[in-house]
């Protein structure tokens, strides 16, 4: 015989003006089950609640409903106070007779009539609740952050140093991302690598920071607080901890001209090779593809030159597993590269602009290695067909972004700073030199960012032309850019040394694959989905698993680290109890009757249900059955709505709950 | 050709988008358009620029707005199109001599009249020159095929 | 191959020498060409400037006529109609309501079941390497500038045809007859299209760089596969030669005449005696030596209205 408590609230007047509340409770009160209804003003308040937990101590109530506002609003304040007056929490229903009813029905007589009907399901449904307990899931509280740029470095830092292990897996040679290859960045103009090297030493040397170069993430399995990941170390053919970093071998390889993926191709390395002198690990890694020994057995005069007898020809691929409890993924972007070769047939194009036959069209991360003072050319603006200084140079903004033809219609942000902080850096350079640049707007919304830029026109003296560049060609060495000027509404022709262009960004490569692993959605760009744009930017629809930088759309570096510390900040939540708690209302096999016939297992968007055995004490299989994996499961449903042998059901939703509750409106 | 016109494409188009249709209308831009067709090839929005210069052309004759400054190349077109109605085909000779009448009545300019007048013999030459064109044999459809496209009065 | 011919006005007109070269090289090449019965113009740009229906409707027409006669494909040489009749085809197959209204409008139905070529494909489709194995005089000491203009490639969506950036089917087909290309900067910028008799200055300023650009680029002719290029570069090189001050020299080859001359054709054969411009100091078979003109220092001319605008010259300055 259930002893159900109705509690009926007037929302001051917002329910109370339309929804006769005396009348309800009159009717209520004869509903089966039903051992008291009340109506208050204000539920939710303190003497409320306090109502709430009297009745059920007075009443010995064995379930509640109140009917008021939307769970959303106070679903837990209720259950809390169930609790605490010694009621299992998920014998707590509401009723919705304010959203759903007095603040969309203006007839009192209807609006009454409903809020009876919604309380009535309600009680049908407490009638039928089970007393559940909230699932926990213990957490190996050590996170895997994937990608070593900025932001998986920031992140990495955070949660070390909040003292948890950290496994930061990165794709190159060396941590850093693209950040190591600029030069300056905007709007201080600080040296990119200076501010970024201490940090990557620090995750280098940190002893809470496992650190996999050169190395990718295979698999993984598991769920929040439990994953199991799978990485692939690649071969180096060069065992970094015997390695002393003296340089001997990349002195000595004979193969020098291997254009150097650091650098963007403007400049070379040899086939054994650090990708840069800052590196971390600061350890040479063997370009298999061109390595003379490698392919055809021949050379070898590093083996004979390495003193500390680290390089090792006979290296293998290596996977290890490694547990952790949160994944932050930190992959960064690349740039659009224009040409006859993409993934998207959409994106071919920009064939005017010559990039890839003229050598002095190139794009802007290959300007920022040019500029670099550790760069290919020492930091002296040498240009890439004959290394003269140039005197003239052309940036265009808003290449393949904001370009519906191409696909990529978003802007890709970075652009009108970095742009302008290109010609400043050319004029401190180029002392008598033009900086020329063709935009469309520009967005400086930043810190500072508007300053920078009017520095840029007006200190620096780079002239903006507001229009896009129609053709680029090349007559007697010199780069003819033919644009126009919307403003003025004047063609404009400049006879450039070299241009410049602002590619569009994208995602990195393989981050759809590596997203598909970890159950993490993707947009039709690439950019790993958050779980709201507005106030969950780094949280994903895996549970477990957050997002940062780049990759989860274009940003700047202050963004990028901004993200990463709350990435951090979310992993550390996740830490925060040797335990997870998480509500109960999942799905649930009846393994007596389950059939095995595993439809719910292919269904299950969630990849939370297992196949598993029913064995005796003894070990003796009885039979095979689907098996829900409480700590994946997010309750959806799909599986009850699939399974032939109705085993499959949802705690706090059972199909029981539901007929009833349909079958008392008939 | 932008550098030639009072209005260029992205003006006219900013003009349209403004609700300003009768100012794009009367300007001359684009009738200095040669339809070369880069403008929609290169176009990040994929607006179909020359399709747009054609509309302004189409409707700039229909309500006669065509200015007096591109005379030269409506009375052309014009010209053509009499052409081709009433033969089928182009007949060159004809052509000319319509469209240099035309302009001279429009313009009085006696040098446009005469210009070009060395070239029929070096054409006769060189047997490039036809006294009397190509005809189509069923004429009477091109009349119905205008008839039902346009108020072909205006041609 | 049997194929369909739809010549347009212009190849029965002031360009018939395009007709005369295109007829005699594919002729040997075994290609049957079939006049269209009773075609008639495609509208140029008179139509799509004054009426869009009717710049749909001519070429449509042209298609029904050659559909109804059972042909698959058709040949074009020139790239005005072919562009217009693949923009039709195109409309028609996209648009089943205006396909039925323009099938009333010409009075046939149009199926848009007939293939549209301009003259590179057609070549392309004989074959390059049958091309190659047919040549008698190798282009020896041709060094040519291969001009594709327009409507050649673009719009890209319509035509198919090529890169319309950097295209290279011309440059193939003469590779394959011996000669040499120069690779220049004006393959695809407009020479002034139809503007020669109603805007003659448009055309003469747009020829003028283009003839400048191939010379300063080591070409001694230009290739067309346009009539109306051909006839803004050829016929009115004298005009612009005579505005600019300055001699270009610089002959006009049709792709039928370079693929004739290959062939082992004479010139005369071809209709290219009968060029504004004279290819006699062009020699292009083998064997036989002469002169390679030059043109002669820079262009003098005064400013002209493209010449406006916002320049920054070699000190980068503006």
């Amino acid at each position: 015989m259930s002893r159900i408590g109705v509690f009926i609230c007037w929302c001051g007047e917002n329910i109370a003006r339309t929804v006769d509340v005396d009348e309800v409770t009159r009717q209520v009160a004869e509903f089966p089950g039903v051992r008291c209804a009340v109506n208050y003003k204000y539920v939710c308040s303190d003497p409320g609640q306090a109502l709430v937990r009297d009745k059920i101590v007075s009443e010995r109530l064995d379930a509640v409903v109140v009917a008021s506002c939307s769970p959303h609003m106070h679903l837990r304040t209720f259950r809390n106070a169930a609790s605490l007056a010694g009621l299992n929490p998920y014998r707590v229903e509401m009723a919705n007779i304010r959203e759903q009813c007095s603040w969309v029905h203006p007839v009192r007589a209807q609006a009454t009539a409903k809020a009876v009907q919604l309380i009535r399901l309600s009680v049908e449904k407490a009638r039928r609740d089970h007393e559940l307990e909230p699932i926990r899931v213990p957490v190996t509280r050590r996170a895997l952050v994937i990608g070593g740029g900025v932001a998986g470095i920031q992140a990495a830092l955070d949660i070390a140093n909040s003292g948890y292990e950290v496994v930061m897996v990165e794709r190159e040679p060396s941590i850093g991302g693209k950040m190591a290859g600029l030069s300056e960045t905007f709007p201080t103009l600080d040296c990119s690598q200076c501010i970024l090297t201490p940090r990557m030493v620090e995750v280098g040397q940190h002893p809470k920071i496992r650190l996999y170069s050169y190395s990718e993430v295979e698999a993984v399995s598991g769920y929040v607080g439990n994953f199991n990941v799978t990485i692939r170390q690649k071969a180096r053919y060069v065992d970094i901890k015997k390695c002393t970093g003296c340089g001997e071998c990349w002195n000595v390889c004979p193969l020098k001209r291997n254009p150097s993926e650091f650098d963007y191709g403007m400049g070379m390395r040899p086939a054994i090779y650090v990708p840069f002198p800052q590196a971390v690990p600061a350890r040479p890694v063997i370009d298999a593809k061109v390595c003379a020994k490698i392919i055809r057995n021949g050379c070898g005069l590093c083996l004979k030159k390495c003193k500390a007898e680290a390089i090792n020809f006979k290296d293998q691929d290596k996977l290890v597993e490694e547990k952790v409890g949160a994944v932050v993924i930190a992959t960064g972007y690349k740039l659009y590269n224009i040409g006859k070769v993409q993934d998207r047939p959409k994106l071919e194009g920009y064939g005017e602009y010559g990039y890839g036959k003229y050598k002095n069209v190139i794009d802007s991360l290959q300007f920022e290695r040019l500029l670099s003072a550790s760069g290919p050319t020492v930091g002296e603006l040498k240009r890439p067909s004959d290394g003269a200084l140039p005197k003239s140079v052309v940036f265009l903004c808003c290449v393949g972004s904001r370009d519906n033809a191409k696909g990529l219609p978003y802007c890709s942000k970075i652009c009108c700073m970095y742009t302008a902080k290109h010609a400043m850096l050319y004029k401190h350079k180029v002392h008598d030199g033009q900086a020329h640049v063709f935009y469309m707007d520009i967005r400086a919304g930043g810190k500072g960012y508007e300053e920078f830029v009017r520095r840029a026109i007006e200190q620096d003296g780079a002239q903006y032309y507001r229009g896009r560049v129609s053709k680029i060609t090349e007559e007697n060495g010199k780069l003819i850019v033919r644009g126009t000027d919307t403003l003025a509404g004047e063609p404009v022709t400049i006879e450039a040394d070299m241009v410049v262009l602002a590619n569009a960004m994208r995602p990195a490569d393989g981050v759809e694959q590596l997203a598909q692993k970890f159950n993490v959605g993707y947009d039709e760009y690439g950019f790993l989905l958050e779980s709201h744009p507005k106030l969950r930017p780094v949280e994903t629809a895996s549970a477990g698993v957050y997002i940062c930088g780049a990759c989860q759309a274009p940003k700047d570096i202050p963004e990028s680290v901004a993200q990463a510390s709350a990435a951090a900040s979310k992993v550390l939540i996740t830490f925060s109890a040797s335990e997870l708690t998480r509500e109960p209302e999942i799905a649930k096999v009846n393994e007596d009757t389950c059939a095995a016939c595993f439809t719910c297992v292919h269904a299950c968007p969630y990849h939370a249900i297992e196949q598993a055995e029913v064995r005796t004490p003894r070990g003796v299989f009885i039979k095979r059955t689907a098996r829900v994996n409480p700590g994946l499961c997010m309750g959806c449903g799909t599986c009850v709505a699939v399974c032939p042998s109705k085993s499959a059901d949802l705690e706090g939703f059972t199909e029981q709950q539901i007929y009833s509750m349909v079958e008392s409106l008939v | 050709m932008a550098a030639g016109m009072d209005l260029g494409p992205n003006r006219l188009i900013r003009l349209l988008q403004l609700g300003q249709t009768e100012k794009a209308l009367r300007a001359q831009g684009m009738w200095q358009c040669v339809s070369c067709q880069t403008c929609s090839t290169r176009c990040p929005k994929s607006v179909d620029c020359a399709g747009v210069m054609d509309a302004l052309r189409q409707l700039s004759v229909e309500r006669g707005t065509d200015t007096p400054e591109q005379q030269r190349t409506v009375l052309f077109q014009k010209a053509f199109l009499r052409n081709i109605r009433r033969n089928g085909r182009l007949n060159e000779l004809e052509l000319i001599a319509d469209f240099k009448i035309s302009t001279f009545v429009h313009g009085r300019s006696l040098s446009f009249l005469l210009k070009d007048a060395t070239l029929a013999p070096e054409l006769m030459k060189r047997k490039k020159f036809h006294l009397v064109g190509e005809k189509a044999r069923d004429r009477a459809v091109l009349a119905r095929i205008f008839a039902r496209c346009m108020d072909d009065s205006i041609l | 191959m049997n194929l369909a011919y739809y010549p347009g006005c212009a190849l029965h007109g002031s360009s018939n020498d395009y007709e005369q070269s295109l007829r005699a090289c594919l002729e040997t090449l075994d290609v049957q060409l079939k006049e269209i019965d009773d075609w008639i113009c495609c509208g140029a740009t008179a139509a799509h400037s004054l009426n869009q229906k009717l710049a749909v409707a001519l070429p449509a027409r042209n298609l029904a006529l050659a559909e109804n006669k059972g042909f698959r494909e058709m040949l074009a040489p020139c790239p005005m109609c072919s562009m217009q009749l693949l923009k039709a085809r195109k409309a028609l197959a996209d648009d089943e309501a205006l396909r039925r209204s323009v099938s009333e409008i010409v009075e046939l139905e149009i199926r848009g079941e007939t293939q549209v070529l301009n003259l590179i494909q057609l070549f392309e489709a004989i074959g390059l390497d049958r091309l190659k194995a047919a040549v008698k005089a190798p282009l020896a000491s041709m060094c040519a500038a291969c001009y594709y203009g327009c409507l050649l490639t673009r719009p890209p969506e319509v035509v198919e045809f090529d890169d319309f950036e950097q295209p290279r089917s011309m440059e193939k087909i003469l590779e394959a007859l011996g000669g040499k290309t120069v690779d220049w900067n004006y393959r695809t910028e407009c020479c002034g299209a139809g503007m020669t008799m109603a805007n003659e200055q448009t055309v003469l300023d747009l020829s003028h760089k283009i003839l400048t650009n191939a010379a300063a680029h080591g070409a001694n002719c230009l290739v067309v596969a346009c009539p109306m290029c051909h006839v803004n570069l050829d016929m009115k090189q004298p005009n612009i030669e005579q505005h600019y001050g300055v001699k270009h020299a610089m002959p006009i080859y049709y792709l039928s005449d370079v693929v004739g001359l290959a062939l082992g054709f004479k010139p005369e054969a071809l209709g290219v005696t009968r060029h504004f411009v004279s290819s006699a100091n062009l020699p292009v078979s083998t064997g036989t030596t002469g002169k390679v003109s030059t043109p002669e220092a820079g262009p003098k001319a005064g400013a002209t209205k493209s010449d406006a605008g916002i320049k920054a010259g070699a000190s980068g300055k503006v």
